[in-house]
């Protein structure tokens, strides 16, 4: 008897009511997804809940990718019997004696959600607890502080025992509250701000301003990269590459040398709602701090955010650089943003930008543009090339030539 | 675009070569077909293997280092070769640390780990069996002052997990056991070593995985392996290619002090080509690695069983088959010089190693089988016969019938003890 099968727990969905369909089926597809390349295994869905049978996967490489579907809270390693005493009391014995190494204290808490059971809770507890007990030597119980709490659920689709459990990301299922459109720069914080955003479940879009020749290859090569991270997360993603060069260099040569940042994040999310509008996005994502840089002071954030219409979503806004990085480092993006390739923000960036920008000059500066502008505007829209992303593939690698070299 | 022009121009130079290059299968004056048992000195790369190197050589030969598009895009596809050799190896793509080949990658991770511990005082356990580029790497860094315990090997040529636990002390910086021997295809018990380190978090285990991959089955990160080697021209890709799977936060001390690629772990101009290649042929390998492996066992069963009919010959290795890898088979011919049979097994068609390739031209006893307790007649007698993709029973039964024969002449010469 081993632990074949995986207890899933879901969170803030099963508190949902009416739509838990939905969402538990939501989650299923989020889950056989994540999962897809393990072939052997096999998934049971229940009230509020899944299961997965291992059928000889490796219970750590499931759990490794496991721990980062949204949505999940936590799951544990899980023999599964019928609902009889024996079956249990044996499957009791082989959790304990799989505990490596062996504990000298434990307890067990039975569950009996099944009322069919013949047993309550409290006597199966004690005829569990002293058959675990007889087979063992040198185990005590403890039900204070034991060092193993054996679990033992019993349901009416049969009796899990267990005895440890696997925190994993929480949140929402991926796509469970639409979809959004995160700006990705390239640094630290966006790839953050869209994976905090994603774990709410929103599915997102990115969109990426590339200045080629300002902007390096490396540059784009560095954002895929980090699509391709965020898509490890989200099963896939959609990356927008804006040619940004010919918007930028104009906005430099405006004579507002102060305000260029303003000018240009401006720009970017004009751009970023029109290709939200065409994904069918309903809000944008940045990775803005408060007071972060010149460009996210409240005063930037107000004169910048009112270029768009469409709800701006920023979850690092109350968030220090240091806890923003240490996610980083968690969801494994930090290695690929701090590789030194300038992205087009810290281009034309004056030596002193406005940290207080006055919105009647801004708006008078793009007056003056006037058509321009909006062709720049509309051209840099048109000239867009999205590009779809996996964890490990990518539209735009495989051209057809280099396909038989794999 | 040129590159392409090029590409394909040299695709055909390179069919032309290919079409050449039957030489050591092609037959004798006297009509006989030549067989290549000698699989694990090195496999004939595959045809398309062979034509994809051509081709990436000639079309991406820009520096994967450089700024420009075409720099961007041979770094382009050395990253897909990489993800691709990480994803069959149960690795991430930036614990592939590609190199020269194995040599290179044993070299790189005992002197990488010993080099990166800033102490003075340093132990490092590996095994009497292992491959020369570990044996002597250790036997170097003994010289220069590092502590070395050799754990010994039994009769089936096993190290003890338990002796390699005990052999770890409080400065023990490295455990250095390979997975499949290269001169008896003993298996290791690599994952009970792991289990065994796993209370030792101070001590990195690096595993010589050269003639595993694609051979045995490979979980080295479940393992608790640290350091895994492979080598590209042990499953039919180019010589010159290998890597070193690295896992994720463990520090290496490069070999070469350079221009910093691989992670700075391995400075010098990336071998674009090769690495492709090398990720095509583990991608083809991988795919066929379970149909093989029970191909091979049903072969080596009958070569074992053959081998039993001529009393000259004896077997090293274990009778345990789970224990051995399934393409090596190793002989001895007590008294005989394992040259002359080699030669007169090649005069019969039949190419094979004696002890391995890499010690094959020094004359002394096989140090392995030495280690495993057989005398000086038994261990320097010794041959080695590794099986590829090529081989079937008709390979097999000519195999066994051709030995006979180099036996049956080389009688009257044995030396009787």
């Amino acid at each position: 008897m081993t632990e074949d099968w995986i207890i899933v727990r879901f969170g803030e969905i099963t508190v949902k009511g009416r739509n838990r369909t939905r969402f538990e089926e939501l989650m299923l597809a989020r889950v056989k997804e994540a999962l897809a390349s393990f072939g052997s295994l096999s998934y049971d869905k229940a009230y509020g809940r899944l299961y997965i049978r291992l059928n000889g996967e490796s219970f750590d490489r499931v759990a490794d990718r496991l721990k980062d579907v949204f949505g999940i809270v936590s799951f544990s390693p899980a023999i599964r019997t019928a609902n009889e005493l024996a079956a249990i009391r044996e499957a009791a014995l082989a959790v304990m004696r799989a505990v490596d190494p062996p504990p000298q204290t434990f307890k067990v808490s039975v569950k009996r959600a099944y009322k069919g059971f013949p047993y309550d809770s409290r006597e199966m507890n004690h005829l569990v607890g002293a058959h675990v007990l007889r087979n063992t030597p040198n185990l005590k119980v403890n039900v204070h502080q034991p060092e193993v709490e054996l679990k033992v659920e019993i349901r009416e689709e049969g009796t899990f025992v267990h005895c440890r459990t696997v925190p994993a990301a929480g949140g929402f299922p991926l796509g469970m509250n639409g979809k959004a459109m995160l700006l990705l720069s390239g640094g630290i914080d966006s790839p953050v701000a869209g994976w905090m955003m994603m774990r709410k479940g929103l599915e997102l879009e990115a969109v990426h301003f590339h200045s080629y020749p300002y902007t390096s290859e490396q540059s784009k090569e560095k954002v895929i990269t980090l699509a391709q991270r965020l898509a490890y997360y989200g099963g896939r993603m959609k990356l927008h590459v804006v040619p940004f060069t010919e918007l930028q260099t104009r906005l430099a040569r405006t004579g507002y040398e102060h305000l260029m940042v303003t000018l240009m994040r401006r720009a970017m999310l004009r751009i970023a709602e029109r290709l939200a509008e065409k994904s069918g996005a309903l809000a944008l994502v940045t990775g803005e701090s408060l007071g972060q840089v010149a460009s996210q002071t409240l005063a930037s954030i107000n004169v910048i955010g009112r270029a768009a219409t469409l709800p701006i979503l920023r979850p690092l806004v109350a968030m220090d650089k240091l806890d923003i990085i240490r996610v980083a480092e968690r969801i494994g993006t930090y290695e690929t943003s701090i590789l030194p390739y300038e992205d087009c923000c810290t281009l034309f960036v004056p030596k002193s930008p406005a940290t207080n920008p006055n919105l009647h000059i801004v708006e008078r500066a793009e007056r003056r543009l006037g058509e321009e502008m909006e062709r720049l505007i509309q051209e840099a829209v048109t000239g867009t090339e999205t590009i779809e992303v996996t964890e490990t593939e990518r539209s735009d690698a495989p051209r057809a030539g280099e396909e038989r070299w794999f | 675009m040129h590159g392409i022009k090029r590409a394909v121009r040299t695709a055909r130079v390179g069919l032309f070569l290919l079409a050449g290059a039957k030489g050591i299968e092609k037959k004798g004056g006297d009509g006989m077909q030549t067989l290549y048992f000698d699989h694990s000195a090195s496999t004939p790369p595959h045809e398309q293997v062979i034509r994809t190197m051509a081709e990436v050589m000639a079309a991406h030969y820009a520096n994967p280092g450089s700024l420009h598009r075409a720099g961007g895009e041979a770094l382009k596809l050395m990253e897909r070769a990489r993800a691709s050799v990480a994803e069959w190896l149960g690795a991430k793509p930036q614990e592939v640390v590609f190199t020269s080949g194995g040599t290179e990658s044993n070299n790189l991770a005992i002197k990488g780990i010993v080099g990166g511990v800033g102490r003075k005082r340093k132990h490092i356990v590996t095994s009497a069996v292992e491959h020369a580029s570990v044996y002597q790497c250790v036997r170097q860094l003994e010289e220069a002052g590092v502590a070395v315990t050799v754990v010994p090997v039994d009769r089936d040529g096993l190290v003890s997990p338990e002796q390699v636990r005990a052999a770890v002390r409080d400065d023990t910086v490295l455990v250095s056991i390979m997975h499949v021997n290269n001169e008896t295809g003993a298996i290791q018990p690599i994952r009970e070593i792991g289990k065994a380190l796993s209370d030792c978090p101070h001590v990195r285990f690096h595993v010589d995985g050269v003639q595993a991959i694609a051979k045995v089955p490979v979980a080295w990160k479940d393992w608790g392996v640290d350091l895994y080697t492979g080598s590209a021209h042990k499953f039919r890709g180019p010589k010159g290619v290998g890597f070193l799977l690295v896992r994720e936060g463990v520090r290496l001390a490069p070999l070469n002090a350079g221009g910093g690629q691989e992670h700075g772990m391995r400075s010098g101009t990336s071998n674009v080509p090769g690495i492709v290649a090398a990720a095509q042929a583990l991608r083809i390998a991988m795919e066929g690695a379970e149909e093989r492996l029970v191909r091979w066992r049903t072969l080596r069963r009958r070569i074992l069983e053959g081998v039993r009919e001529i009393p000259e010959l004896v077997y090293n290795g274990s009778e345990r088959e789970e224990l051995q890898a399934p393409h090596i088979i190793n002989l001895s011919y007590p008294g005989m010089r394992p040259e002359v049979l080699v030669h007169t097994l090649e005069q019969n068609g039949i190419l094979v190693s004696t002890q391995s390739a890499c010690s094959s031209r020094s004359l002394q006893p096989s140090r392995v089988l030495k280690a495993m307790g057989f005398d000086d007649a038994r261990a320097a007698g010794s041959i080695r016969i590794s099986m590829g993709d090529e081989h079937d029973e008709a390979a097999v039964e000519l195999l066994l019938e051709r030995l006979k024969k180099a036996v049956a002449e080389l009688k009257p010469l044995a030396k009787t003890r």
